[in-house]
């Protein structure tokens, strides 16, 4: 079943359109790369599904599970199961991580209608997904993110993934920024999330990942629109040559 | 000049008006047309905001002293004490007191503002005098009406070796000024003047502070947060100076407000005056809105909208409770911040 609807897309940011006319299908417990080359539009899909401020959606839609997204607030969307996990993940002043996440955990909960988590619960739970991700414990009581190096940055969003266990994941450049240890560690921590009610678009600019977050489609995108599809071999012809053809076809 | 002496004579020209450099953003004289009338006590609440944490709590109830208290009162040994300036009856009310920290004392001054009548008028007037190698930790929570109108002044000087802290939490009032003037001898003697205004509505804080240097290896450290909602107004005054061999003198100031809404206002004015050399002395002042994109990460991660904002916010002014030594009094102000940026802890 379609997990994530994407018709016509169309999407300006200030008055300048980005997204335009884009069109894309994820079932349910499939895995989506996107590709393209900078500024095709990748992240501001991934704002304009999430529901940031500044994004004007001027034409087409966006559904999950069949309900819309676009018209709700950027917490209810989160609810629902949709999760970012950021290119730029952002700084949080005075905020420990754990506070964060507990504070976030249980308003999704109450928002679904769910208790609370207990503090045990929740603790105990950190801690276990602190150690499959190797983040220090400790790290976890500083403020989110703030002094954190890049790539402590983008395990922290796989963290906070983990912890917060969405439906629809959308990667925007997890693996820019990490380590090879932190790149497999990485993934582990994202390929023990899939399953078949879930599903995930996975924004990249290197095959490598897909090597360790297998795809089930790629999708090439260019000037605001998917402009290709295809199997896994889709990424590695991609390495191989490039955006241009595709750059021009767009054109 | 001063709301004291209107209160003690009955002469509205001795309050301060816009005129007066130092009270420009605070005006009494324009907001005053006359004190208001006594009305029918509502009596004393039974806990004041510090009823947890003990010590002796000296009662000031619309003016009048506790019974049997000295005009200067000693402090010797570990002490904590609670001064509760209550207004119970509206009307204008002075009070005033001198407190004496005895030579190696440590005492914690747990101060509150309460305002369970309507409109008041008041005027504090402490004189704090904290003896060598002595030290005072002052916590003051100003918990004021909408309509009340409140000074306080305190003058605190420091004998060599001591040391002097401070931590004025306020949410503002009609108008509201909490103003600390500090003697500083140099000498080894440190100071910590620190504050928070929380303000809604209409309402007003002004937290205006003047520390003077005049003797060698002085210290100081400031830090002011101020968060404005709706049309309310934030002043901040900061002078510090530093006098002709005051030498190596150390004296920061940071003032950082956030502003929540297009007619909200913070006026500050932080002022180095340095007349001596080889000092380290810095200051630092921002006034700005809440971080938009950390907002939308927060409310990405399903923290609603206006939790996100309390969350953000209390963090924020954080950093100012976090530099309360006392424990107790510690908690009572993280909770009562909480509280104030609507926060559930
Ligand atoms: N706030 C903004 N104001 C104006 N233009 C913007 C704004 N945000 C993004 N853009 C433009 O939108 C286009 C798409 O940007 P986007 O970040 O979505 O690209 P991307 O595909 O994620 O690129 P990259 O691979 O470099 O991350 C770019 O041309 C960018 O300059
Ligand atoms: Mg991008």
């Amino acid at each position: 079943m379609t997990m994530l609807s994407i018709n016509n897309l169309h999407a300006s940011v200030g008055d300048k359109p980005i997204l335009k006319g884009l069109t894309l299908d994820v079932p349910a417990g499939e895995v989506h790369a996107i590709m393209g080359p900078n500024g095709a539009g990748k992240s501001t899909l991934s704002y304009v599904l999430t529901g940031r401020d500044g994004y004007e959606v001027t034409d087409g839609s966006a559904t999950l599970d069949g309900v819309d997204l676009l018209g709700q607030a950027p917490e209810a969307r989160a609810a629902r199961g949709l999760y970012l996990s950021f290119q730029y993940p952002l700084e949080i002043p005075g905020v420990p991580a754990l506070t964060f996440i507990r504070t976030a955990v249980n308003a999704q909960r109450k928002a679904r209608g769910e208790a609370e988590i207990s503090a045990p619960e929740f603790l105990k739970k950190a801690r276990a997904t602190a150690a499959a991700l190797k983040i220090d414990f400790d790290m976890l009581k500083r403020a989110l993110n703030v002094g954190f190096s890049g790539g402590e940055k983008k395990r922290m969003e796989i963290f906070q993934m983990a912890m917060l266990e969405p439906r629809f994941l959308i990667l925007d450049e997890t693996d820019s920024g990490l380590d090879i240890d932190a790149l497999r560690i990485v993934s582990e921590g994202v390929n023990a999330m899939r399953s078949p009610d879930r599903a995930m678009l996975v924004i990249t600019h290197y095959q490598r990942l897909l090597d360790y977050i297998k795809p089930d489609r790629v999708h090439v995108m260019s000037a605001g629109r998917i402009v290709a599809s295809g199997g896994p071999e889709l990424a590695h012809e991609l390495e191989k040559d490039g955006y241009d053809k595709y750059v021009r076809a767009a054109a | 000049m001063s709301l004291a002496k209107a209160i003690e004579t009955g002469d509205l020209t001795q309050l301060p008006s816009r005129r007066d450099e130092d009270w420009r953003w605070t005006d009494l004289r324009g907001l005053l047309r006359e004190l208001p009338k006594r009305g029918a006590s509502t009596g004393v609440p039974t806990e004041g905001p510090f009823a947890a944490l003990g010590g002796d709590v000296w009662l000031y109830v619309d003016g009048r002293k506790p019974a049997n208290d000295a005009a200067v009162a000693a402090l010797a040994s570990e002490d904590v004490i609670q001064l509760r300036f209550v207004a119970t009856a509206g009307g204008a009310a002075n009070a005033s007191q001198g407190l004496l920290v005895e030579p190696g004392a440590n005492v914690v001054l747990l101060e509150s503002y309460e305002a369970p009548a309507d409109q008041a008028v008041t005027s504090v007037e402490l004189k704090i005098y904290v003896a060598e190698g002595a030290s005072l930790e002052r916590i003051v929570i100003v918990d004021d009406r909408a309509e009340s109108v409140t000074v306080s002044q305190a003058d605190v000087t420091l004998a060599p070796g001591a040391s002097y802290a401070q931590t004025i939490l306020t949410t503002g009032a009609r108008r509201q000024r909490i103003e600390t003037r500090v003697a500083h001898p140099g000498e080894g003697a440190t100071v910590r003047l620190d504050g928070a205004y929380l303000l809604r509505e209409q309402r007003h804080a002004d937290l205006t502070t003047t520390v003077t240097h005049s003797g060698l290896d002085g210290q100081t450290s400031e830090l002011t947060k101020g968060v404005v909602h709706d049309q309310a107004r934030g002043v901040f005054q900061g002078r510090i100076v530093v006098e002709k061999g005051a030498d190596q003198t150390d004296a920061r100031m940071g003032h950082h407000a956030l502003i929540l809404s297009d007619k909200a206002e913070v006026d500050a004015k932080p002022e180095l005056l340095i007349f001596a050399d080889d000092v380290q002395c810095a200051h630092g002042n921002t006034v700005g809105a809440l971080d938009e994109n950390a907002l939308f990460y927060a409310r990405q991660r399903g923290i609603p909208l206006e939790e996100a904002r309390a969350l953000l916010t209390t963090a924020f002014v954080g950093e100012v409770v976090d530099r309360i030594q006392h424990e107790g009094a510690r908690e009572v102000a993280a909770a009562w911040v909480a509280k104030q940026l609507g926060q559930a802890q």
